[in-house]
């Protein structure tokens, strides 16, 4: 084991053993390998235990970070996730999706001077530990109330919903519209950033625990909510997510090979089309790929082109590198596998061939001007800069809106203008009495984390109402 | 598993019938929504137009033509055996009301889905005429249903074996030529439905057609499935199947359907040999 050295801020942050960037860049397999239980206890050794840590701060959920990074330091890997798991069910996922360096490892002492405690790759550590040795003890369960609960949705949000209700002793059923559960995280996240068998082991834990899990039902149209209390279900939790892709209105937006990150990731991820043909669904192999976005999606699908045999990826991106709104760690793996990056460029119109397939895209060139309402400087474009990109493939990965399918068969259902279920911030109480939301369905595509917290309020909240009233 | 509990092989066994035991979609169903199944862990999702639904036996029915390694997958399962995943019902219900006169016309599978929806349209009380047609006597299904369902049907076979010789067009013209009709519905293979629109629209006859675009949800959350209808983006899967025929851009739907056609061709060539290697 490595030795202690004196003053804790001369150990450097351990790095992330990962893949070979150009290796990686053709194959599926997870990035990072994940660290060593001897580097986990050195880095944790970098903690200064703050009185008042900021990291803490930081995070959506308050994960109590020093004393679980404390027992990492001392080599109990188990008492530290025991300890995460009461704030944070899905450790394994966050430690490797979360914006750490916008959260906790952001506001991070240590930070200041030089590079913050890797408090992400202990987190994924310590979830990695505990689901290769299952040591932990299993979390107790509260006497069965009788009470029925309806999780719409098996993203983040609703399966942290379900294994909060679980333990508290009501009876959970989750409905998932695809085969699969799991949500963006099974059919949006790619598997070389979050293998699937991760997400599968943390349904197969909530299952074990008791949730009933049935796949293929959309809510709005195999059953209705009023439907779900007929049957008895005393109340309904909706985190049914954004899903709902937003196109381009450019000439020649409909040609094909032209398609949303929604369809490209769906049908290389849930689908498993990168196995085409062991698996049936096909997926168009594009030698000449364009990305057009700059947040997580769109670092995902430019990546996934790679692997699925590109020779060039580009991500055309509206604004200048300091505004992607992608994970750093993303960014960073993106451009080491060989995304090429277009800042300040916008898709002005497709072309195609006479077989309506897409060969080409006119490219205007942008700069920044004012700040708009997000704050963020609003790009203008550049007169007469315009230039020719040649593509065979363009998945647009420009945001998500919120899918009208649940919301607009349900009555009284309170609406923003932009659709998205209007919710208590704190609470999650819906205008619809037993029902609560949240997650992207009520703040507009963000996190997991976030839609994980939304979960855990309300997740509160229905106990409160289940054992006490609306 | 969604068991199938019956199953028939019609036009020479180009096209199969299955009853599919699905009990919460059959009580949900209405005529002109759709499925998406999924024969086992490896399959492609496939949407398929209900042909029939059994709200008390708890069945839905769907007909379709073997073209792919899908369908051949699907044809390969047996009574007793069944889908992995059906996921339904999906899409809107045809709009069902009494108009008056009304011709339905339907062409090689698309007659499958043209049954309910013309049993549904007599029931509510219009003179309903069918026209069917196949490319050749063998290949015509659903005949005696269709007859069943209309209050006059036509038969049409482009090679003139059985019924009317040419396409659904020409006797659709007679018909339209005797004038009174208040709605045409046209569901078949897209070159089909787009004469027909584009005959309809000459006797300005309001036309309903059912798409059928490549799809992977059905929910609306891939846009996959988007056609263009009076210049606008809709998803078929949510906005449709259904769409005002006079509207709908079928030079476009046309060419996305094949979007993956030298993938599909791939995988049904090894599919084939490695089924006959088996055998
Ligand atoms: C490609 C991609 C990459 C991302 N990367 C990151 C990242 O690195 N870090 C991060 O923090 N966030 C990331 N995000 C965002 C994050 O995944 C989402 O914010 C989060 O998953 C939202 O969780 P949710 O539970 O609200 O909804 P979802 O995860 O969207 O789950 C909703 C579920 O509800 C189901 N559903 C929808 N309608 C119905 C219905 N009517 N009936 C039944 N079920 C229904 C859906 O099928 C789905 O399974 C990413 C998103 C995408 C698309
Ligand atoms: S801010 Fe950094 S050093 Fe302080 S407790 Fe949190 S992780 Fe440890
Ligand atoms: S099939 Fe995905 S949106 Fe229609």
């Amino acid at each position: 084991m490595a030795e202690k050295p004196a003053k804790k801020e001369q150990i450097g942050r351990q790095p992330m053993p990962e893949q070979d960037a150009k290796v990686r860049a053709r194959n599926f397999d997870e990035v990072p390998f994940g660290l060593e239980p001897e580097a986990a206890i050195l880095e944790a050794s970098r903690c200064l235990q703050c009185k008042k840590p900021a990291c803490v701060e930081g995070c959506p959920v308050s994960v109590d970070i020093p004393a679980f990074i404390k027992f990492v330091a001392e080599g109990k890997f188990t008492d530290a996730i025991s300890n995460i798991w009461r704030v944070n069910a899905l450790p394994a996922v966050c430690g490797r999706v979360c914006p750490q360096e916008l959260q906790c490892e952001g506001k991070c002492i240590v930070g200041k001077k030089g590079d913050p405690v890797a408090i992400g790759n202990l987190e994924r550590f310590v979830a990695d530990y505990e689901r290769n040795n299952r040591l932990a003890p299993m979390p107790e369960k509260a006497p069965a109330t009788g009470k029925k609960v309806a999780v719409v949705g098996s993203g983040p949000s609703g399966l942290t919903v379900a294994g909060d209700l679980i333990l508290k002793g009501h009876e959970v059923t989750i409905f998932e519209a695809f085969h699969k559960p799991g949500g963006v995280l099974v059919y949006g996240i790619p598997e070389f950033r979050l293998p699937k068998e991760i997400v599968f082991s943390e349904v197969e834990g909530l299952e074990k625990q008791g949730v009933k899990l049935i796949c293929n039902e959309v809510v709005g149209r195999t059953v209705s909510l009023d439907e779900l209390f007929e049957e008895g279900y005393d109340a309904i939790y909706l985190g049914v997510g954004a899903g709902l892709p937003t196109l381009l209105d450019v000439p020649g937006k409909n040609l094909i090979g032209i398609m949303s990150a929604n369809e490209y990731l769906t049908r290389s991820n849930l689908m498993k089309a990168y196995l085409f043909p062991e698996y049936d669904t096909p997926i168009i192999l594009g030698k000449n790929v364009v990305t057009l976005g700059g947040g997580n999606v769109a670092m995902d699908s430019a990546r996934t082109a790679l692997r699925l045999g590109a020779d060039s990826s580009r991500i055309v991106y509206r604004r200048s590198r300091a505004e992607l709104p992608a994970r750093g760690a993303e960014v960073h793996h993106a451009e080491e596998e060989g995304v090429e990056f277009h800042f300040l460029a916008a898709p002005l119109e497709f072309k195609g061939d006479d077989k309506g397939r897409v060969i080409g895209m006119k490219v205007q060139q942008m700069e920044l001007g004012e700040p708009d309402a997000s704050g963020r400087r609003r790009p203008i474009p550049v007169e007469g800069e315009i230039y020719d990109l040649e593509c065979d493939l363009v998945i647009i990965a420009v945001g998500a809106g919120a899918n009208p399918l649940l919301t607009q068969s349900t009555e009284g259902l309170e609406l923003n203008k932009w659709g998205y279920i209007v919710a208590d911030p704190a609470t999650g109480k819906t205008s619809k009495r037993g029902v609560w939301a949240g997650g992207d369905i009520v703040t507009g595509a963000a996190t997991v984390i976030l839609a994980m917290g939304a979960g855990r309020d309300s997740a509160n909240s229905m106990h409160d109402f289940l054992t006490r009233g609306w | 598993m969604f068991k199938i509990v019956e199953r028939e092989e019609m036009a020479q066994g180009t096209v199969i019938r299955n009853v599919i035991d699905a009990p919460k979609i059959a009580k949900k169903a209405k005529p002109g929504q759709f499925v998406i199944l999924k024969a086992d862990e490896k399959g492609e999702r496939i949407p398929l137009t209900m042909a029939d639904t059994d709200p008390e036996k708890g069945t839905i029915t769907i007909i379709y033509m073997v073209v792919g390694k899908s369908t051949a997958r699907f044809k390969d399962l047996k009574v007793g055996e069944g889908y992995m995943d059906v996921i339904g019902p999906l899409g809107k219900a045809t709009h069902i009301e009494k108009v008056g006169k009304v011709i339905c016309v339907g062409g090689g599978t698309g007659v499958a889905v043209l049954h309910p929806i013309t049993r549904a349209l007599k029931q509510a009380g219009n003179d309903v005429t069918c026209i069917i047609g196949a490319k050749t006597k063998d290949l015509l299904i659903l005949e005696d249903k269709m007859k069943a369902a209309s209050n006059t049907l036509y038969v049409c076979t482009d090679d003139g074996s059985y019924g009317r010789p040419g396409f659904v067009t020409e006797q659709l013209k007679d018909c339209l030529n005797e004038g009174g009709i208040k709605l045409c519905v046209g569901i078949g293979p897209v070159p089909m439905m787009k004469f027909v629109c584009k005959m309809t629209k000459e006797y300005d006859v309001p036309t309903l057609v059912s798409l059928n675009p490549i799809m992977v949800d059905g929910t609306g959350m891939c846009g996959g499935c988007r056609v263009t209808v009076g210049g606008e983006t809709k998803f078929a899967c949510v906005d449709g199947p259904e769409f005002d025929g006079h509207q709908v851009d079928f030079d476009e739907l046309f060419q996305r359907l094949a979007s993956y056609f030298e993938e599909e061709k791939r995988c049904y060539n090894e599919y084939c040999k490695l089924s006959e290697s088996k055998l």
